[in-house]
């Protein structure tokens, strides 16, 4: 295998309803803004590879546009995925494994203001049986937290730590949407949103970007001071019918953090990408996280969701702890799909 | 029910799938289409190697930079630089089959305009062909690129083909 680090990452601002920009012109500065921080030009990039979404676009190949804000003219080596941004990481992660790439560039960039989230996420479920019921996204995370707490997994208390913890570290990110001091006890005595979560139980609805530099080996070194190597990265999906799968548990995120040796050493931080509050508490408990673990230093999903860009932004917060000397160890998490249905697990280590 | 009946597939399964989006335009498009409302036809110069955009999407696709400053105001007359004969009915384009679609290079831009050509036959289109808009009557105008009705020749010689063979 090859040595693979983050060596950059910048972010937009997430915000509820960007009225003014498209989507080309968020990414526009992000894009602007870390090549000349890392002092690359288009042509020393190898590699370019995006997560977004058409559905959130409204438009089939909306993410071509986002190409205007690359340059690739003189043509450039390049790829895009339908997923969060961090799937984008993996494909290039591996083009520098098979040796066609030494650096690549990675983003990731979604608006769903333009539409109805809730309702355009349904169209993730299954088509025949499913969709035409139209169920919307906070009603399907609904229906899963409910399983956890008649269950036993896990209590309304510990959903609204959650919250507390995650928007109260996010007053230090300049770049988060939703944050401020929350006392438990009052969120609990909130009305229900979609019984039996909260209003601080959702992530808010985000539009932002996100963009990161990767390079192997020297090139790595090069490029940062103390780069943050990539020493675990996997993926693991689970089916699309929900009947199937253990809602009350995150299996995937399990699989994943095994392969990528999660426990193998001690972690120091850990950015999950929980976009409901239980959702985060499964995914902590996957991924065996000890009492010692600072969770989401970044505020979190819970902070920002820019969907398509957030599990991306998980990895470059964790990174941007490696680079400063904050942690010698730390693991990021992205999600896709319904449930927790498909699970990103990166480790990333200062040496 | 009859047996075969049984193992018909279902072939049709209706699923209405309906989604409202607010779209934007995006600040650098809306100045653009703006324009248009004003009679006017602004470009964007890259701050790299000057070359003027138009329409501009707010970044330089070559050069991967953010095109900021003032727009360069160009004139609705130019070049045309390709041209395909259209025979096929368009709800959009009140022009009489067949007409030519055209790409035309306004005089000091340096990306091209898809429009349509009006008031000349299809025999005379020509690359090089000068050409120069005929707007819609000003109470008509949105903000739109159709507030141009289409371009008709000006009878000026022709633009020799090294002075845009840069662009096509
Ligand atoms: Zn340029």
């Amino acid at each position: 295998m090859r040595d693979v680090a983050v060596v950059a990452f910048t972010q937009a601002k997430s915000v509820r309803a960007e009225r003014d920009l498209n989507e080309t012109e968020i990414l526009i500065p992000v894009i602007h803004d870390i090549k000349r921080g890392a002092g690359l030009e288009t042509k020393d990039i190898d590699f370019v590879c995006s997560g977004s979404s058409d559905y959130l676009a409204g438009q089939s190949f909306a993410f071509v546009s986002g190409l205007d804000a690359i340059g690739a003219w003189p043509p450039v080596s390049e790829s895009h995925v339908e997923m969060d941004g961090a799937w984008a990481l993996y494909e290039a992660w591996v083009k520098i494994q098979t040796g066609h790439a030494d650096t690549a560039l990675v983003y990731g960039f979604g608006k769903p203001s333009m539409g109805d989230l809730s309702r355009t996420l349904a169209l993730q479920l299954d088509p025949y049986c499913v969709v035409p019921l139209w169920p919307d996204a906070v009603s399907v995370a609904a229906l899963q937290a409910r399983l956890c707490l008649e269950g036993g997994v896990l209590s309304e208390r510990e959903m609204a730590e959650v919250a507390v913890r995650d928007r109260g570290k996010g007053k230090s990110n300049p770049y988060a949407q939703v944050t401020g001091d929350f006392d438990v006890d009052a969120l609990l005595a909130e009305p229900t949103f979609v019984s039996p979560l909260r209003r601080h139980d959702c992530s808010p609805i985000s539009d932002g970007a996100s963009a990161m530099i990767i390079a192997a080996g020297d090139r790595a070194r090069d490029l940062a001071e103390r780069p943050a190597w990539i020493r675990g990265l996997e993926h693991i999906v689970e089916p699309q019918d929900l009947g199937i799968r253990d809602l009350t548990t995150s299996r995937s995120t399990q699989i994943a953090a095994d392969r990528a040796a999660v426990g193998k050493d001690k972690i120091d931080v850990a950015e999950v990408c929980g976009p409901f509050t239980h959702q985060s508490i499964l995914v902590e408990r996957a991924l065996g996280l000890g009492e010692s673990v600072d969770v989401n230093p970044s505020g979190g999903a819970l902070s920002a969701h820019p969907l398509m860009a957030a599990g991306l932004t998980r990895i470059g917060e964790a990174s941007k702890r490696i680079w400063d000397g904050s942690a010698d160890r730390a693991v990021a998490h992205a999600t896709s799909g319904p449930c927790l249905q498909q699970n990103l697990v990166c480790v990333l280590e200062g040496a | 029910m009859s047996e075969s009946e049984e193992r018909k597939p279902v072939e049709v399964l209706r699923t209405p799938v309906v989604l409202d989006y607010t779209y934007s335009a995006g600040q650098s498009s809306s100045r653009h289409l703006r324009a248009f409302g004003k009679g006017k036809l602004l470009g964007q110069r890259c701050p790299v190697d000057g070359r003027v955009y138009f329409p501009s999407r707010g970044s330089c696709p070559q050069h991967g930079v953010p095109i900021e400053g003032e727009p360069v105001e160009l004139p609705d007359r130019g070049t045309i630089v390709t041209y395909s004969v259209n025979r096929v009915p368009s709800e959009n384009i009140d022009l009489e089959l067949p007409y030519a679609a055209i790409q035309v290079l306004l005089d000091g831009a340096d990306t091209i305009l898809f429009h349509v050509l009006g008031e000349s036959s299809i025999d005379d289109v020509h690359m090089g062909m000068r050409v120069e808009a005929v707007w819609k009557p000003e109470e008509e105008w949105d903000d739109s690129v159709a507030n141009i009705r289409y371009f008709r020749p000006t009878g000026e010689p022709d633009t020799p083909f090294d002075q845009y063979k840069e662009h096509i």
